[in-house]
C-alpha cells in the first residue's frame, strides 16, 4: 500500500473504526437493510437509468454509442457545517473568477501589478481579442462555474479545477437525487437532506437577471446544443425541458433584424438569452471556427452590441486554464483582498526551470497534467504508471514543458462503495454548482460526487469508468 | 375524437425543425406498425396457401413496402423466412422495422423537450425490446410473437402519447404524422391489391378470391371489423367501400382523412391562418368527401388510388413547407 492509501481520509469512517458525525444516522439506517435487497435495488437503478436514457455518449465507441454512468447507493454526506465552509469559499472564488476575467478584458490590472507574467495571456488559446472593451449583460461572465473541490482532510478541501467554461454534470446531480429518494423513500424521512431541486428553476431565474436591457420582464431562454451526438446531449435536453427553455441547435438559429432569432413554425421569433453548451471556437462561424456549423453566424455581432445574453460569456475559458489555475491564491487575494477560503493544491508550473527540474526528478511520484486539457486525459499519474510510460511521458514534458503543470499525487478522501463483497472505500472528489447573476451568488447544496470505481484508482473521470454518487448536505 | 383544442394567448410556437422530428417520429412509428400487418397476412398466406401463390405475396409485400428493388439487390427467390428478415432487420435495408424504430427514437432524443417523459420511456423501452429481439435472425416459429411485440411498442408509443401530452401544435404535427403515414400505407396496398377489388365476372364466388379478399383485409388488421359490420357478406365492392369510405375503421383512407382535417384545423387556430397544407387537404376532400363506392369505380379505382397517393404526399410536403421543417 503506498503512503497515499495510508494517510487517507475517509469520509464515512474514522481510523479507529467509528462512524463520523456526517454518517452517523445514515449508518443507523444501513446496518437494518437486508444486502440481499440493497444489491437488487442497485440492479434497479441501472435498468431505471437506461429507460429514462440518463446516458452519456462517448467519443470513438462505435459499439457502444450511449454508455451508462455507473451509479452508486451510498451517498457522499457532509455536514451543514462544513458546507457553510465551503460555501463561503467557493463564493469568494467565483466572485473573484469573474472580476479576474472583466479585468484581463479591461485594464488589465493584475499584469500591470506584476502579479501575473503577460505571457499567460498570449499563450493562452482561450483569449479572445473580440472581448476586449466589452462587458457582457450584468457584468457577469461566469453564469454556471463547476468548482472541482477534493478532500485530503477533516477541515482540508482544496480546489483541483475551476470549470468556468461549460461545466456538465449537473443533471446527474438531479437524477441521483430523484434516485435516491424514488429506492429509499424511508431514508430521507430519517435523515434530513438538504434538497436540490430547485436548481433549474435558479438557473432560469439566475439567466434571466442576465438578459440584456430591453428585453422584458420574461426574457426567452434557449439552451444551445451541438445535438444528439454529443457527449452531454441528455444534459441539455434535461435542462432546457426543466427550465421550460427551447432546446436549439445551430441549424435553428440566425441573425435577423439585428437579434438572433430562432425557427419556430411561425417564422423567425428572438432569444434574449442562450445558454450554449458549444464551445466557444464553434460559437460563431465569421468570427471563430469557418467551418462550424453548430454555432450562428453573426452571432457576435449581436452579442457586441448587447441585444443577447450568451452564457458562459465567450472568452472565460481564459480563467480556467491549469497555468492560470497555480496563480489563482494570488487573484482571490488582489480582486477580493482577501485570504482564499479554499487552498490549492500545490502546483509546479513546468514553464519554470526550476519546477521543470524538480518535476523531472520525482515524475514518479507526481500527477502531470496539461495545462489544456480536461476529463482526465492526456496526464500522468506517476506512482501507478510504469517506467516505460513515464518515460515517454518525460520526452513528451522535455519536448514542451509550458504546456504541462504538475501537482503531489494527493491522497484524495475515500467514500465506501457499495460491492459484490460490501462496502469498500473508493477515491472521491465533489463539483458543487455555482450559478452567478448581478443579483448574487447560488450554491446548490451538494453537487455532483465522482468516484473512482476501480480500487485505488484516482481517476474519477466519467471518460474513464468513474461513477457518480447521490451527495448530501445535511440540514443540521 | 377530441383531437382538437383551444390555443391560450401564451403558447409561443415550437421550433420548424421540432415539429419536423416529431411528425416524422410518429411516421416512422406508424410505418413500422403497418409493415408488422403486412408480414403478419403474409405470413397467414404462407401456411394456408401453396408455396406459389405465398411467394407472390411476399413479393407483393416488398412491393407495397417499396422494398422490392432493394430487396432483390442481395437476394433471389421471395421464401417467407427470407423476405421477413430484410423487412424486419436487415442492415442493407435502410427501410426496415429496425431501422424505423431507431429513426423513431433518435427523433424522439432529438425532440425530447417537446415529448413528455412518458412517450420517451415508451418509444426508448420500445426500441429497446425490438433491438434485442431482432439482434438475431427471427425464426419461423417465433414470427408472430415478434410482430406481436412491433405493434404492442408502437401501440404503447401511441397510448402514452394520447394520455400525456398537452393538446397542442406538438400534439397537432404528432397526429398529422400518424395519419398521414396511415393513409398512405392503406392507400399502398390498395394499390397494390386493387384488381383484387375490381368488379369482375369472372372472380365472383371462386374459393381464391374470398381468400385473397381476407388477405387485403388482414393486411390492415380489418378482417373482424368488417365481417362484424357486414355479417359475413364477402364482396368487392364493400370491401373497397370499407377501406375508402367507412369513417368508422381507423385505418380506412376517410378516417385518415377527417383526422388530418381536424389536426390541420387545429394547427391554423393556433396559427392564425391557412396555408398551403391546408390547400393540399382540400384537394383530397374533394376526392373522398361525399363520394360513393360507385363514383371511384366509375372514375377508376386505380386511378384513384394513384392520386390520392399523390395528392397524400403533397400534403406532406406542404405541412414541411409550410412550417418550416427545415432552414
Amino acid at each position: 500500500m503506498s503512503t497515499a492509501e495510508a494517510s487517507r481520509y475517509d469520509e464515512m469512517l474514522a481510523p479507529d473504526g467509528s462512524v463520523r458525525a456526517a454518517y452517523r444516522d445514515y449508518e443507523q439506517w444501513l446496518e437494518r437493510q437486508d444486502p440481499a435487497v440493497l444489491r437488487r435495488k442497485g440492479s434497479e437503478a441501472e435498468s431505471f437509468f437506461r429507460r429514462t436514457g440518463i446516458t452519456f455518449n462517448v467519443y470513438g465507441e462505435a459499439d457502444a454509442e450511449e454508455r451508462l454512468i455507473p451509479f452508486d447507493m451510498v451517498p457522499r454526506i457532509i455536514t451543514g457545517q462544513e458546507w457553510r465552509r465551503l460555501s463561503r469559499g467557493i463564493e469568494q472564488r467565483v466572485r473573484a473568477l469573474n472580476a479576474f476575467i472583466h479585468d484581463l478584458y479591461h485594464r488589465q490590472e493584475i499584469i500591470r501589478s506584476g502579479r501575473l507574467p503577460v505571457r499567460l495571456l498570449r499563450e493562452n488559446s482561450a483569449w479572445l481579442p473580440q472581448m476586449v472593451g466589452f462587458t457582457p449583460p450584468g457584468g457577469v461572465y461566469t453564469h454556471i462555474v463547476g468548482i472541482d473541490l477534493v478532500r485530503t482532510g477533516p477541515d482540508q478541501f482544496l480546489v483541483l479545477e475551476d470549470n468556468a467554461r461549460t461545466p456538465s454534470g449537473v443533471s446527474y446531480m438531479l437524477e441521483n437525487r430523484e434516485t435516491m429518494m424514488s429506492m429509499f423513500p424511508e431514508l430521507f424521512t430519517q435523515v434530513k437532506v438538504r434538497p436540490v431541486s430547485g436548481y433549474p428553476r435558479s438557473l432560469a431565474a439566475s439567466l434571466a437577471a442576465c438578459a440584456p436591457d430591453g428585453a422584458g420582464p420574461k426574457p426567452t431562454i434557449a439552451v444551445l446544443t451541438p445535438g444528439i451526438f454529443n457527449s452531454a446531449y441528455f444534459e441539455h435536453a434535461f435542462l432546457a425541458d426543466q427550465m421550460g427553455a427551447e432546446l436549439v441547435e445551430g441549424s435553428d438559429l440566425r441573425v435577423v433584424d439585428g437579434r438572433v432569432q430562432m425557427r419556430t413554425t411561425d417564422g423567425f421569433r428572438p432569444i434574449d438569452v442562450l445558454y450554449r453548451r458549444v464551445d466557444d471556437e464553434y460559437l460563431d462561424p465569421l468570427t471563430f471556427n469557418p467551418h462550424s456549423v453548430l454555432g450562428v453566424p453573426g452571432i457576435m455581432d449581436v452579442y457586441r452590441a448587447g441585444r443577447i445574453t450568451i452564457a458562459n460569456a465567450p472568452g472565460t475559458g481564459v480563467a480556467d486554464d491549469k497555468a492560470i489555475y497555480s496563480f489563482m491564491p494570488e487573484i482571490v487575494k488582489f480582486y477580493t483582498g482577501e485570504n482564499p477560503i479554499l487552498p490549492n493544491v500545490q502546483t509546479w508550473r513546468c514553464a519554470d526551470a526550476d519546477s521543470l527540474k524538480y518535476v523531472l526528478d520525482n515524475l514518479a511520484d507526481l500527477v502531470v497534467k496539461e495545462v489544456h486539457g480536461s476529463g482526465g486525459y492526456g496526464m500522468l499519474i506517476g506512482p501507478t504508471s510504469s517506467k516505460k510510460e513515464i518515460e515517454a511521458f518525460r520526452a513528451k514534458l522535455v519536448a514542451r514543458p509550458e504546456n504541462y503543470i504538475a501537482q503531489p499525487t494527493l491522497a484524495l478522501s475515500t467514500c465506501p462503495i457499495f460491492t459484490a463483497k460490501g462496502l469498500a472505500p473508493r477515491h472521491v472528489d465533489l463539483r458543487p454548482f455555482v450559478l452567478v447573476s448581478p443579483e448574487g451568488v447560488d450554491i446548490t447544496p451538494g453537487g455532483l460526487t465522482r468516484v473512482a470505481m476501480k480500487k485505488g484508482s484516482l481517476v474519477v473521470n466519467s471518460s474513464q469508468g468513474g461513477g457518480t454518487k447521490d451527495s448530501w448536505v445535511l440540514d443540521d | 375524437m377530441t383531437d382538437g383544442y383551444t390555443c391560450g394567448a401564451m403558447q409561443k410556437p415550437m421550433l420548424g425543425r421540432v415539429a419536423g422530428g416529431i411528425f416524422w417520429m410518429y411516421r416512422y412509428l406508424e410505418r413500422a406498425e403497418n409493415t408488422a400487418r403486412l408480414l403478419a397476412a403474409g405470413h397467414r398466406m404462407t401456411l394456408t396457401r401453396g408455396e406459389d401463390e405465398a411467394s407472390q405475396e411476399w413479393r407483393s409485400i416488398l412491393t407495397t413496402l417499396g422494398q422490392l428493388a432493394d430487396y432483390e439487390k442481395y437476394h433471389e427467390g421471395y421464401a417467407g423466412a427470407q423476405v421477413c428478415d430484410f423487412v424486419l432487420r436487415s442492415r442493407n435495408n435502410p427501410q426496415s422495422v429496425l431501422s424505423m424504430f431507431e429513426r423513431a427514437r433518435s427523433n424522439a432524443r432529438a425532440c425530447r423537450s417537446a415529448i413528455t417523459r412518458e412517450v420517451w420511456e415508451a418509444i426508448n423501452e420500445g426500441w429497446m425490446t425490438l433491438r434485442d429481439l431482432l439482434a438475431r435472425p427471427v425464426r419461423v416459429t417465433n414470427l408472430d410473437a415478434v410482430l406481436g411485440a412491433i405493434r404492442r411498442e408502437s401501440t404503447l408509443a401511441r397510448g402514452a402519447t394520447h394520455g400525456s401530452m398537452l393538446r397542442n401544435e406538438t400534439y397537432s404535427f404528432a397526429r398529422a404524422g400518424t395519419f398521414l403515414e396511415r393513409a398512405d400505407n392503406t392507400a399502398r396496398i390498395l394499390d397494390v391489391k386493387y384488381y383484387l377489388l375490381l368488379p369482375s365476372i369472372a372472380y365472383v364466388g371462386t374459393v381464391l378470391d374470398t381468400g385473397q379478399w381476407d388477405n387485403v383485409l388482414r393486411s390492415v388488421s380489418a378482417e373482424r371489423a368488417y365481417s362484424w359490420l357486414n355479417a359475413g357478406r364477402m364482396d368487392a365492392r364493400s370491401i373497397a367501400e370499407f377501406l375508402i369510405l367507412d369513417e368508422r375503421f381507423p385505418r380506412s383512407l376517410m378516417f385518415c382523412h377527417l383526422a388530418m382535417r381536424e389536426n390541420l384545423a387545429a394547427l391554423a387556430r393556433f396559427h392564425r391562418r391557412e396555408g398551403m397544407a391546408h390547400e393540399a387537404l382540400a384537394r383530397a376532400d374533394g376526392m373522398l368527401s361525399g363520394k360513393r363506392v360507385e363514383d371511384i369505380f366509375e372514375q377508376g379505382l386505380h386511378e384513384f388510388i394513384l392520386e390520392f397517393i399523390g395528392c397524400n404526399a403533397a400534403i406532406g410536403n406542404a405541412i414541411s413547407e409550410e412550417y418550416r421543417f427545415v432552414s
